[in-house]
């Protein structure tokens, strides 16, 4: 197994930093750099951003640039972010940890509401809450989160219940651990929700097909008809088997959250990872946006790979040597 | 069973007709499609004609009674505005200030295809009043006309990515599958590589290299030309797969033995016979397109004011305050989730009728 770790590593980070020099000789070929929006301010005098300039080889070619950053790559050093002055890895970490805090959220309440409603569903087939939780997802489906997001922003400000926009109140240093365990749980509620009721609406839908294709297998007919208990029949022998192809799908809606958790993000000012991108595209801020597109293709691999090894552990049918 | 004396598509149609969500969402979309095309007539106003006394003005109310209760043809009231104790504005009815609500009227200059001139539209009021049938936005410009606008660059921009990065998918899946070895494996690669990073961080990268001194047309073809260049990988992959086997078939030996080139082999034989999966790709990846640009605009990188698209129209009702005073600003955002639900509909209801193989469960 490690070696098929090691193999699908092997083959992915070239791919990543190939991406990452596109990127990068993109963002550098194009006009302006942070430093030329800060030669308009009239308060830096052009000494100052000549000796930035200078520091951080802006003035050097483009490939020599990428391949120093590149080189401290393996180092673990991601550059110095140039809007906030301080290195790229502090900048990020804090940020990644809030992302990591709504992505799980949002896949925790996908998950936990989906299967048990794809489940209901299928076992009700054709009937009337079948049908009503069908059509209720396929509207959940098509509204787009950020227009979800706006709508709740727009009902929690009506009502005064929910908090609205970032992660924490005014007076979080104040409150005691299980107040700010609180206080954050209902900073979550408007993005979660946001981010979940389109993937609910999707999951559910999968969860559904995958137990209407398992309860028509033989085996569900041997046990029932060696008379077996209906709840036995369905949580021991059909919803464990519905649910492995599931799997596949978290590592990938692990690594969609994470680009579509930007966006709501930046709608609910959470203070993540998509936001910080968003400032970082505007101001320029190269190695900041690229720590952050690193970051985030670091988390897609590492998300697909999960789920290819939970897959493989689930599904003894399945061998490393052909997931590749 | 009296299908035998039809094709194959004639059955398919006469299926998807029978489905009447699908119908219904067809002539949604078609509306939707018309009045963004027709929006120079059918809109009262243009996409940049403002009028700062009517910022965030509520919807307009159209009245067919006046003060006395008398039935009257539709007319509505003109606005004043005065401000509350929190300095928000408020819009009071002017009783006085009466504006009867006409039909093919003169109003904003429009150039259809760029030639002719004309100021036709279908309803307006007199020049002193303002109509605002969904309310107006922070320049006081109508947010109704502004949809309707906004729609041709939304609508359009979902078919024109769809387009371009079909066309690349099929050619490299097409090209990777047909081949196969060596060159199947870096093209599959390099879609790796684009599927590998985030969709939006990679929009948004991406968006950062479009200079900033484009204009509106410019940035308009910048933004479908990103959008199609992330959403190309997925369906290269899967046509890819479609065509490892399809090269297997007689009719392709056929070709080749009668020296048809492989780029005619591939284009002519073998992505033909992807093309009922295609078409419900396209259906189902359109809302994508329309989502990305909406998003894009939503964060203020798409497009610019005063060209409207119905994420930029949304971009007003980024902050709180703006959601909670002015509540219809939200309205555009009802427009994509209809569209977006249209072309899901319609995507199922075709995968229904092409794809016998996928049963409905």
């Amino acid at each position: 197994m490690v070696k098929y770790i090691l193999k699908r590593l092997l083959i992915a980070f070239p791919m990543l930093l190939v991406m990452a020099l596109l990127t990068f000789v993109l963002m550098q070929k194009t006009a302006g750099n942070y430093y030329d929006l800060l030669k308009m301010d009239p308060r830096v005098s052009p000494e100052t951003v000549e000796r930035y300039v200078r520091l951080y080889q802006l003035d050097r070619p483009v490939l020599v640039q990428f391949l120093s950053w590149a080189k401290n790559l393996f180092r673990l050093e991601f550059g110095y972010s140039f809007y906030y002055n301080i290195p790229v890895k502090n900048v990020i970490a804090g940020r990644l940890l809030n992302t990591f805090i709504l992505s799980f959220a949002s896949i925790l309440v996908t998950w936990l509401i989906a299967i048990p409603l794809g489940t209901f569903a299928a076992l009700n087939r054709n009937r009337f809450w079948d049908r009503f939780i069908q059509t209720c997802s396929y509207f959940a489906l098509s509204t787009p989160s950020f227009f979800l997001a706006m709508l709740l922003l727009y009902l929690g400000s009506r009502s005064g219940w929910i908090p609205l926009g970032g992660m924490r109140s005014a007076h979080y240093a104040e409150l005691s651990l299980a107040g700010k365990c609180f206080d954050l749980l209902g900073h979550l509620i408007i993005p979660v929700a946001a981010l979940s009721v389109a993937s609910i609406g999707a999951l559910q839908r999968i969860m559904r097909g995958n137990m209407l294709e398992v309860l028509g297998q033989q085996y569900i007919l041997t046990a029932r008809a060696k008379g077996l208990p209906e709840h036995r029949v369905i949580f021991r022998h059909a919803l464990r088997n519905a649910l492995n192809p599931l799997v596949t799908l978290l590592g990938y809606e692990f690594s969609s959250l994470l680009s579509g958790a930007a966006l709501i993000e930046i709608i609910c000012s959470w203070p993540g990872l998509g936001s910080l991108m968003l400032t970082a595209v505007r101001s320029k801020d190269v190695y900041l946006v690229m720590a952050s597109f690193m970051m985030g293709g670091v988390l897609f691999l590492i998300g697909n790979l999960l789920a290819d090894i939970l897959l493989a552990r689930l599904d003894p049918r399945i061998r490393y040597e052909r997931l590749s | 069973m009296k299908d035998y004396h039809k094709s194959e598509f004639q059955i398919a149609l006469g299926s998807f007709l029978r489905n009447r969500a699908a119908v219904v969402c067809l002539w949604v979309l078609g509306l939707l499609y018309a009045g963004a095309i027709f929006a120079d007539f059918l809109a009262p106003y243009s996409y940049q004609n403002e009028d700062r006394d009517y910022s965030y003005c509520e919807p307009t109310r159209v009245h067919v009674r006046d003060e006395e209760g008398r039935w009257q043809r539709p007319f509505v009231y003109g606005m004043t505005v005065s401000f509350d104790q929190y300095h928000k504005r408020v819009y009071q009815e002017d009783r006085a200030r009466k504006y009867p609500v006409e039909f093919f009227v003169q109003g904003d200059e429009y150039r259809p295809l760029g030639l002719l001139s004309s100021k036709l539209r279908l309803f307006g009021v007199a020049p002193e009043g303002r109509i605002h049938v969904l309310g107006a936005d922070s320049r006081g410009r109508d947010l109704f006309s502004r949809i309707l606008y906004g729609g041709r660059i939304s609508l359009s921009i979902g078919l024109l990515g769809v387009a371009i990065s079909f066309s690349i998918g099929l050619l490299v899946g097409g090209i990777a599958g047909y081949y196969g070895g060596r060159v199947d494996n870096i093209l599959m690669r390099v879609c790796e590589m684009f599927m590998m990073v985030p969709g939006f961080y990679l929009l948004l990268a991406l968006r950062s290299v479009v200079p900033a001194n484009f204009n509106s047309m410019q940035v308009y073809i910048s933004i479908v030309v990103i959008l199609s260049f992330i959403g190309w990988a997925g369906l290269a992959r899967i046509i890819r797969g479609m065509c490892l086997s399809l090269r297997e078939r007689e009719f392709v030996l056929a070709a080749k033995s009668m020296g048809v080139s492989d780029l005619g082999i591939i284009v002519k034989h073998v992505l033909p016979h992807t093309i009922s999966y295609s078409i419900i790709a396209v259906m189902l990846s359109i809302p994508g397109y329309i989502l990305a640009e909406s998003a894009l605009s939503l964060i203020g990188l798409g497009i610019q004011d005063p060209y409207a698209s119905w994420g930029n129209l949304l971009s007003e009702a980024m902050g709180i305050l703006q959601i909670q005073f002015a509540p219809w600003i939200l309205i555009p955002g009802l427009f994509i989730l209809v569209t977006v639900m249209c072309f899901n509909v319609i995507g199922d209801c075709l995968r229904d009728v092409l794809d016998p193989k996928i049963k409905k469960l």
